[in-house]
């Protein structure tokens, strides 16, 4: 058993409030220098499409925005589950993190696909069934954050936040299969595990940066949140006391 | 390279309303949010601070 917490190490909000600090900074500039190159591969590089001319360059933001608000929504009832089950706090502080980075990237795969939809399909918004469940995703966002913020008690606000972000993770694969088992007039995916990619290698490369750099903005924003919620809930603990001493630096 | 000038750039081929629309607002968030962390990271900072000297 003796071996056993060096898993656990940063589980502990202090280890986590250092390592998280020195990280930061370094997963912006990932986030900087891998948007800079896919968006120059996607506006310079990529050839502008046969059919929809220019308006397709939205892709590059629209697919990387969808994919994270599911991605992290999933993460979100991970770690809040974790939090309840093994009453790990800093496991609900990053689920409670997690979700106004999660709801954006969702408002921005709605908006992204509103002005995408527009020019090609004729309309900013239809009620079809990729639409739609990316909507009530981002609902589900708004009811966990106004959840968490409504129950006084933290621990039991944790608890009921983690219960809500699990029933609530049935709707991921609902978004994602939508348009297969529905007729929708969302096109279908846009990279499968099945077959070869449809579009030009460029193309693939910048969504595939730009997916990158979403990742990469997602854990420094998320962090820097996680960070100042330790502070806040920690603030009677010996080492977030020494921190004031110290004038804000980790000893 | 696709664009010959660069009011053809921000025109996108009669495409710039939604590709900006969608690129500008993504931006904005991309900028606002880490600025807004960042202050709230600041503020609780600088609550422990204030806390700590109370104490003594």
């Amino acid at each position: 058993m003796k071996n056993l917490p060096r898993f656990f190490t940063f589980a502990s909000p202090s280890r986590f409030y250092r390592a998280a600090g020195w990280a930061i900074p370094w997963i912006y500039a990932v986030a900087v220098l891998v948007s800079l190159a896919g968006l120059y591969l996607g506006f310079f590089v990529a050839p502008v499409d046969a059919t929809q001319g220019n308006s397709y360059r939205i892709i590059f933001i629209h697919v990387p925005a969808a994919w994270m608000s599911m991605v992290l929504y999933l993460v979100m009832a991970f770690w809040a589950a974790i939090g309840w089950a093994f009453n790990a706090r800093l496991a609900s502080m990053v689920a409670r993190s997690l979700a106004p980075t999660g709801a954006a990237f969702t408002f921005l795969a709605l908006w992204t696909g509103a002005f995408w939809g527009k020019p090609t399909w004729g309309a900013w918004w239809v009620w079809d069934a990729r639409l739609t469940s990316e909507l009530i995703l981002l609902f589900l966002y708004l009811g966990y954050m106004a959840l968490v913020e409504a129950i006084d008690d933290t621990r039991r606000a944790d608890q009921a936040g983690a219960l809500l972000a699990v029933i609530g993770a049935v709707n991921v694969p609902i978004i994602y299969f939508s348009v297969r088992w529905w007729n929708t007039l969302h096109q279908g995916a846009t990279i499968s595990m099945t077959a070869a990619p449809k579009m030009a290698n460029t193309m693939l490369l910048s969504m595939l940066l730009m997916t990158i750099a979403f990742w990469a903005y997602a854990f420094a924003v998320v962090f820097m949140r996680t960070r100042a919620l330790v502070l806040e809930r920690e603030r009677d603990n010996e080492w977030v006391r020494a921190l004031g001493v110290n004038n804000g630096s980790v000893a | 390279m696709n664009w010959n000038s660069a009011s053809e750039f921000f025109a996108m081929g009669g495409y710039g309303l939604y590709v900006w629309g969608a690129y500008g607002v993504t931006a904005a968030w991309m900028l606002a949010e880490p600025w807004l962390v960042r202050r709230r990271h600041a503020r609780a900072l600088r609550d422990v601070m204030e806390r700590d000297e109370s104490y003594e």
